[in-house]
């Protein structure tokens, strides 16, 4: 039973509220085994196989913390501006759900590893946001459940319940802003905006796959609005499974109309948990609870505390990568690109494949056309990430230095990077086996050419008589006699020759 | 054969390892004396015979071909209390949530007595998931004491003490939370020590309380819970709380002190821990025991812990506490108990009727006391204030052990209670770990040897002693000279058999 929620004129609602956002990001670190025991820590797998006792919360079974995780976190912590804690504990959250085998989850609760923080991020017309960070910190994945029968997929009317544990245990860092005020009318960009920059700050750093469809990067947004010229917040609700950039944005911006709705009407926000469905852009209440979550945080006993030495945080500091949007800049300064340019570049994920390319010997318009272009349309064909195409940045500079010595013609070496693509070998390789190289011996042109001439004597007349661009006709039967081996430049020069206009 | 079960580990060992008796045959006489001898005491759980004996054949099989013994108690058998995980062999807790259960993996503990070629008997009883001082919350029936069938055998560990004072075993694991070891040893004349938090790795012990949970080793001599100890001690990386670090030389310390002599140890006298509400026969025997401590040379002096005082309240907020979140995962998902799986109840519900059938009303009782005291708005008042409690009593340690070497005290208050008395009166039952208390909330090591019978009513009492953390060494020392001093008391419990 659903019913359509009155929603009121976007001009409206940041004509008469103030929006207040705050997110919480949870990032899925993407460390070999998991937070507290040796399983491997790998999306997929058959349910149920990334398991041992101690993930799976078998009595008398321990944690032990990751090391690389804790790293990693404090990595995140610096990369956020944040404080880094000089001594911080673990905690028990205490609540029950089948997926979650200890019925706890080991978290952090009022000492977090990192905490005040701020992270800029750039809106699409260039203007800059600082977005305060509350705090980071370290805790475990729960398991998943597949609600089987009922028409939600969720466990209200489901038949029977499936529990697969292969996700409890996988290292977790949430990461919390503060109230994010004064944003107006820009408040869902904004929203898209910092999970874009966490995002790709997170991948520059390579501590996880940040995927948003595969849940190794997942936003929660919470949305009030209060009334122009008010000073205390409204009453806010939290929006989960938004599981897209885009999504990030429609969420905020349904929420906020639908907030003002109700309190335009006269009506309160209730406090809840609403799911976001990607269908139809709306949110939908939650399982209500009739009374508060009382969570029973205590230090979790089975863990020391962390103690990162100040040495230890330094070593970390000089790891951390030149902020993704600065870098982006500098890019764009040193290449001289417009913004449309390095919008493509940015927005098919090939910078650092660009980069890469150039720094092989490619020249950066070059690298820049063959990935942002050819690539990218062959990822999409091959339904791949582009950084997951099976060619290198090397292997596209060598294409490219083999078009600019004419040894390839653009044709060829788009067949050379598609024998790559299709694992022939590296492009010489691919050059070898498929015989791909151009035909520049003159002699061997000059038979094709003369042939070619003697079977349309009438174009041939036609070229003598001046009609230099009857030429085309010629070359295309040279070009296709050669299987577009050819250098046609060349082949053009020598009909021209041949038949005594040039 | 029988005699075989009469002998210390210590001695077991020697026949076995210069071939004088196999270690099958000492195994299966421990098995016959279980025969005989559990239907009455009912120590054990579960008894692994087969593998026991092969655990047993196997070290035989090592020595007959030459090889040395693999540990110093290869071939001696041990009853291994029913709270530690055995790969493929049941582990109960004594509670009827895991009843059936076969884990599948081995405790640390475990491990290394497999390791050590140590065969293991069984599993002993114990209150429910270690709530106890008498063996009564069992939800397998109680464990009588073998002085006295009538009377408890302690608790929770009344299964361990009560097999070595059976001569069911002639070496027992025990864990101590608030005195799971001592106090079970002190009413049944045995020894039992728990060691320093962190010193015996507590991955695959079913928890009943993560901070104070030990487990240690449990004898009839000093000598033979030093050379178990050893066998069981050492860092563990499965276990983040484990201290990495030299286990001392313990069976040495023993050694060293059954020569008898303390000249140059200092033992304090802990002045609240006696008093009202201890039996005047626990007393008089601690004040023999004193005295022969300084008939053996050691510097007596009278200490004071000005916050023992408030250990049991402390102890009654953090142990439930952590046990309300540590029995959570009991909640019939994925292993044990599971009652209402008829299609017809919501998992909540499946796992609010598994509860109220598998816990019994001791742990509801904790488990209830611990949510309370952990929820919003109580939580500084109780869980917050007894951790300062906690590090008052440790502050109080340290600064007594700055005067001396070693603490003593009684053990228990009172000697071994009839079944049934006190099982309507928690507080009562709960006093009996008074004395046993700190050394939990501390984290530093602690023994109890027999001090003899108590003379108004022929019962045992046990000698605290009690070291700062690492220190094991110390207990063994005074322990063992001691024990020396004052002579066997096991040996005036008359064969069982005898005495029916």
């Amino acid at each position: 039973m659903t019913t359509t929620a009155e929603l009121m004129d976007y001009a409206e609602v940041v004509e008469r509220y103030d929006p207040v956002l705050g997110l919480e990001v949870h990032v899925e670190l993407s460390t070999k085994t998991k937070m507290f025991c040796g399983c491997p820590n790998s999306f997929g797998g058959d349910p149920n196989t990334h398991v041992c006792p101690v993930c799976l919360g078998m009595p008398g079974a321990l944690p032990v913390v990751n090391g690389t995780a804790v790293e990693s976190a404090i990595r995140i912590g610096l990369a956020l501006n944040c404080d880094i804690a000089q001594w911080c504990r673990f905690a028990r959250k205490n609540y029950f759900y089948p997926d979650m085998p200890k019925n706890f989850q080991t978290s952090q609760y009022d000492e977090p590893i990192a905490f005040d923080g701020h992270l800029d991020v750039v809106l699409d017309d260039g203007e800059v946001v600082r977005v305060d960070i509350e705090r980071a910190h370290m805790e475990e994945d729960t398991g998943k459940s597949l609600h089987v029968g009922g028409a939600t997929g969720r466990i209200h009317g489901a038949e029977h319940s499936l529990l697969d544990y292969n996700r409890a245990g996988v290292p977790l860092i949430e990461i919390v802003t503060k109230p994010i005020a004064g944003m107006g009318e820009r408040a869902p960009e904004v929203a898209r905006a910092y999970v874009t920059a966490l995002r790709d700050l997170l991948r520059a750093m390579d501590v996880s796959d940040v995927r948003m469809d595969q849940g190794s990067l997942r936003c929660d947004a919470n949305v009030s609005l209060m009334a122009k010229g008010a000073n205390e917040f409204g009453t806010r609700t939290e929006t989960k499974n938004v599981n897209s950039l885009r999504s990030v944005e429609r969420a905020v911006r349904y929420e906020m109309t639908r907030h003002a709705a109700v309190l335009a009407d006269g009506g309160s926000i209730k406090q809840e948990t609403r799911h976001f469905q990607e269908a139809d852009g709306t949110t939908a209440a939650g399982r209500t609870k009739e009374t508060a979550e009382d969570y029973r945080y205590f230090p979790e006993p089975d863990l020391v505390p962390i103690a990162p030495t100040r040495e230890w945080v330094d070593q970390l500091r000089a790891t951390i990568p030149e902020m993704p949007w600065q870098r982006r800049k500098r890019i764009q300064d040193d290449w001289n690109l417009t913004d449309e340019e390095l919008r493509d570049l940015v927005n098919t994920g090939a910078v650092d494949l660009v980069a890469a390319t150039v720094d092989a010997g490619a020249a950066q318009a070059d690298a820049r056309s063959w990935w942002v272009q050819y690539l990218n349309q062959a990822a999409t064909a091959r339904e791949t990430e582009l950084a997951d195409l099976a060619i290198t940045p090397a292997e596209v500079a060598r294409v490219i230095a083999l078009v600019g010595s004419g040894e390839l013609t653009h044709k060829l070496a788009r067949q050379v990077v598609d024998g790559v693509l299709d694992g022939e070998g590296d492009p010489d390789q691919v050059i070898e086996a498929r015989g791909l190289k151009v035909v520049s011996d003159d002699s061997a042109l000059l038979a094709a050419v003369d042939e070619a001439l003697a079977a349309q004597p009438d174009v041939a007349d036609k070229i003598r008589g001046g009609k230099v661009q009857a030429a085309g006709a010629i070359v295309g039967a040279v070009m296709k006699a050669t299987k577009g081996q050819a250098d046609a430049a060349r082949v053009r020069e020598l009909i021209l020759e041949r038949v005594g206009a040039a | 054969m029988s005699d075989l079960t009469r002998l210390t580990a210590a001695e077991l060992a020697e026949k076995i390892h210069t071939g004088e008796v196999t270690a099958a045959e000492v195994t299966q006489a421990h098995l016959d004396r279980i025969a005989a001898v559990d239907g009455d005491v009912h120590a054990f759980l579960h008894v692994d015979a087969e593998g026991a004996l092969e655990t047993a054949r196997a070290v035989d099989a090592d020595l007959a071909a030459g090889r040395a013994p693999v540990s110093p108690l290869a071939g001696v058998p041990l009853a291994l209390k029913d709270v530690l995980t055995t790969r493929g062999v049941p582990t109960t807790c004594g509670s009827k949530t895991l009843e059936g259960w076969l884990p599948p993996y081995d405790a640390t503990v475990t491990r290394r007595l497999r390791e050590a070629g140590v065969p293991v008997l069984g599993k002993t009883n114990m209150d429910e998931f270690a709530m106890g001082s008498s063996t009564e919350n069992s939800a397998y029936g109680p464990t009588h004491n073998p002085w006295d069938l009538d009377r408890i055998p302690g608790g929770s560990g009344g299964g361990s003490s009560a097999s070595l004072a059976a001569y069911e075993a002639p070496l027992a694991i025990g864990t101590d939370t608030g005195g799971s070891i001592r106090q079970p040893a002190a009413v049944t004349a045995t020894v039992g020590v728990k060691p320093t938090y962190g010193g015996v790795s507590r991955y695959g012990l079913v928890a009943f309380s993560s901070s104070l949970d030990q487990a240690g080793p449990c004898g009839r001599t000093v000598l033979d819970a030093a050379l178990l100890h050893e066998v069981i001690a050492g860092h563990d990386p499965m276990d983040a709380t484990s201290i990495d670090a030299p286990v001392p030389a313990l069976a040495d310390a023993a050694r060293e002190g059954a020569r008898g002599d303390l000249n140059g140890v200092k033992v304090g006298v802990v002045r609240e821990l006696s008093g009202d509400g201890y039996q005047g026969g626990v007393l008089r025997s601690f004040d023999a025991a004193v005295a022969q401590l300084k008939e053996l040379g050691a510097e007596v002096v009278e200490v004071s812990c000005p916050h023992f005082g408030y250990a049991l309240s402390a102890y009654y907020l953090i142990a439930p506490s952590e046990c309300s979140s540590n029995l959570a995962r009991f909640d019939a998902m994925r292993y044990g108990l599971r009652v209402a799986d008829d299609g017809s109840h919501s998992a909540e519900e499946v796992m609010s009727l598994t509860r109220e059938e598998g816990f019994g009303a001791e742990v509801k009782r904790r488990v209830m006391l611990g949510t309370y005291a952990l929820s919003s708005g109580y939580y500084d008042a109780y869980y917050g204030s007894a951790q300062k409690v906690r590090t008052l009593i440790t502050r109080d340690f340290a600064a007594a052990f700055e005067q001396v070497d070693v603490l003593v005290s009684p053990t228990t208050p009172v000697t071994p209670f009839k079944l049934g008395e006190k099982v309507d009166d928690p507080l009562a039952m709960y006093l009996n770990d008074i004395c046993s208390i700190p050394a939990n909330l501390a984290g530093n090591a602690a023994m109890s040897v027999p001090s003899g019978l108590s003379d108004e009513d022929g019962l045992p009492v046990g000698l605290q002693i009690m070291a700062p953390a690492l220190a094991d060494d110390r207990l063994y020392r005074v322990g063992a000279a001691y024990e020396a001093a004052r002579g066997p008391v096991l040996d005036k419990l008359g064969e069982l058999e005898a005495a029916k």
